[in-house]
């Protein structure tokens, strides 16, 4: 296999991990503060993507429809949180599984109803659209590119909110022990509205991005919630940083994995035995990684202090 | 005398008339309704081994039937007809692999054990997928199904509806033996507070294992039956979202209650199919529906029937 390949798997694979970064960053933070089962995270990534659709449909401008997304996505997790999700932190995780299992339902039969259960693409606008050289054989897609600077981005800038800032000690602190930090006198209510809203946000921030890559369906965030789960099993709940490395880890295994496995396997076995086992092991190979994780530190790359 | 006896006696002497009155009022085709609700409740009944009294959510429950239909089914279509040698491939397949998953699973407990079942069940489903030789993502017709020793008993055409009947209330009873032995009673010590199970020298984990080995057997017996009702398997039998469905006729029905599993399949398969056939998007109620059951009405359904013994929370 050449170089150029390779290279363009690994791109490939890092642009997929910071999407998946970004669904489980939310995700680890609402499972970490919270010890909240929400399953309808990957539902929110679905709703970024739709409205990202929307709104370019409706004022015609790409910068101007993520702005509006992002907005609609945050104020969306905050109506959920308040309408919903908020009677539920004190509930058993049983109860937190059914009713966020049931707003799944709910949003992709939606999603289906109104805008149809045919796959939708949005095009990117022209000064995105293209592709540049990055060495002499290998063409890359300036989107693609764009969209790991923006993973990095925003992996900082969560680093270090959660780790200098006033709110980032207290998102830490009401991680390990809620009602001492209620008992100081913070409003932990608010804390936990905040994370929630900036989860929600994050994971619409993932679909918007997503939108253009990918095509857009109803449903299509049930199998990156699963992922994300991977994900924050094997970087530890709670833990954004071990989200991080996971992401990457999990993206790279998975794009890599899908694209070499076939080869790999043709080398040891008859090629038409490859062809079959081939794709069954490259989707699978995250599962074992998280089986083996699981073995070997149960409590994720990199743990949350003090979440149990 | 156990009131729980005296409703499920009531529902199964109702399930046993339901052949000969349904065909009567002009209803025949509702027995094949019956037969899906009651090959749910089967499965449900042992997901509430897990989670009504073992305290173990699994958001993968359902791959344990589809497991069981394609052991059936793989087996069908290399010449095996006998259903009780089909049984036995079963239960091996689902056995195996629930040992080998739970082994795994059970390192963990709560919120991560969720996420671990949800794993393995998608493994399963992406596995089931890849199978070219039996259908792949499409799934599977069978033309030739189970026979007992060359007779159509366990067929539609003959007895499908009591063997199925018969398989419920066997679990119905299996189940209601297992809470009420020593076995039961320490995986729901172990769910309340496992700290204290284990100081008292029961390997936790160990009751566990079995508990979700006897589960996941059971659901694969579902599978397999499932496999004579619809004459047709496919890997998503195995999603989550048919996990997550489980999940709701458990708590639907009240948790660690059988008869709760019974009524909450009879519910989630009548609303299925009443809404349905209202309306195209019947998941748009369906959806809300669950919130506001889990906001407002707890407990289940069975505790209409039923008041709760000190049966205690699980988290």
């Amino acid at each position: 296999m050449s170089t150029t390949l390779f290279l363009i798997l690994c791109l490939n694979g890092l642009q997929y991990g910071m999407l998946l970064f970004l669904i489980s960053a939310g995700l680890t933070l609402v499972f970490g503060v919270m010890g909240f089962v929400n399953l309808a995270h990957g539902v929110q990534y679905m709703v970024g993507a739709y409205l990202l659709f929307a709104f370019s449909a409706l004022t015609g401008n790409f910068l101007l429809a993520v702005v509006l997304s992002l907005i609609a996505a945050l104020v969306f997790g905050l109506v959920l949180e308040y309408v919903i999700f908020r009677h539920l932190y004190t509930r058993s995780h049983l109860d937190q599984v059914l009713a966020t299992f049931g707003i799944i339902i709910f949003l992709n039969e939606l999603a289906k109803v109104v805008f149809g259960p045919a796959t939708l693409t949005i095009s990117l606008p022209e000064f995105l659209a293209g592709s540049i050289q990055l060495t002499e054989q290998l063409r890359y897609p300036i989107y693609r590119l764009v969209t790991i600077g923006v993973g990095i981005f925003v992996a900082l800038a969560l680093f270090f909110t959660v780790s200098y800032t006033r709110i980032g000690m207290l998102i830490r602190a009401g991680a390990t022990t809620p009602e001492m930090v209620s008992a100081l006198g913070v409003n932990i209510q608010r804390l936990f509205m905040i994370v929630f809203g900036v989860g929600a946000m994050l994971a619409g921030f993932a679909g918007v991005i997503a939108a253009p890559i990918y095509a857009i369906e109803p449903g299509m965030g049930d199998n990156m919630l699963i992922v994300a789960f991977v994900v924050i099993i094997i970087g530890g709940i709670g833990s954004v940083g071990g989200a991080f490395i996971a992401a990457l880890l999990v993206g790279l295994i998975d794009t890599l994995g899908r694209s070499l496995a076939t080869d790999i396997l043709s080398t040891l076995f008859n090629p038409s035995f490859a062809n079959q086992i081939g794709p069954a092991l490259a989707s699978m190979l995250i599962y074992v990684l998280m089986a083996g994780i699981l073995i070997f530190r149960p409590s994720g790359l990199l743990p949350a202090k003090g979440v149990a | 005398m156990d009131r729980s006896l005296v409703v499920g006696g009531v529902i199964f002497v109702l399930l046993l008339a339901m052949p000969v009155v349904l065909p009567l009022i002009g209803q025949g085709y509702l027995t094949g309704l019956l037969i899906k609700a009651m090959l749910l409740a089967i499965a449900a009944i042992s997901l509430d081994l897990l989670i009504g009294h073992g305290g173990m959510v699994s958001l993968g429950h359902a791959a344990f039937i589809a497991l069981g239909a394609y052991a059936a089914a793989i087996g069908l279509e290399i010449g095996i007809e006998n259903i009780l040698i089909l049984l036995l491939l079963t239960l091996a397949l689902t056995g195996f692999v629930a040992l080998v998953t739970g082994t795994l699973a059970l390192r963990t407990s709560g919120l991560y054990f969720l996420m671990i079942t949800l794993a393995f069940g998608q493994m399963a489903f992406f596995t089931l997928s890849s199978l070219a030789a039996y259908g792949g993502d499409d799934g599977l017709t069978l033309w030739t199904l189970a026979t007992l020793f060359g007779s159509d008993i366990v067929q539609k055409g003959g007895g499908l509806y009591f063997v199925v009947l018969a398989t419920l209330i066997a679990t119905w009873w299996g189940v209601f033996r297992i809470s009420q032995s020593r076995f039961g009673r320490v995986l729901r010590a172990a769910r309340d507070n496992p700290e204290r199970t284990e100081v008292m020298g029961y390997s936790v984990k160990r009751y566990r294992l079995i508990a979700y080995v006897i589960a996941a057997m059971i659901a694969g017996v579902s599978g397999l039956l499932l496999v004579q009702h619809a004459e047709f398997v496919s890997p998503a039998l195995g999603t989550w979202q048919r996990s997550g469905d489980l999940i709701v006729v458990v708590v639907l029905g009240g948790l660690a209650t059988r008869n709760g599993a019974i009524l909450g399949a009879l519910f989630l398969v009548i609303v299925e199919e009443v809404l349905g056939s209202f309306m195209h998007e019947w998941r748009l109620i369906y959806g809300p529906l669950l919130v506001v059951m889990v906001l407002f009405a707890k407990g289940g359904l069975s505790d209409l029937l039923v008041p709760k013994r000190s049966n205690g929370p699980v988290t």
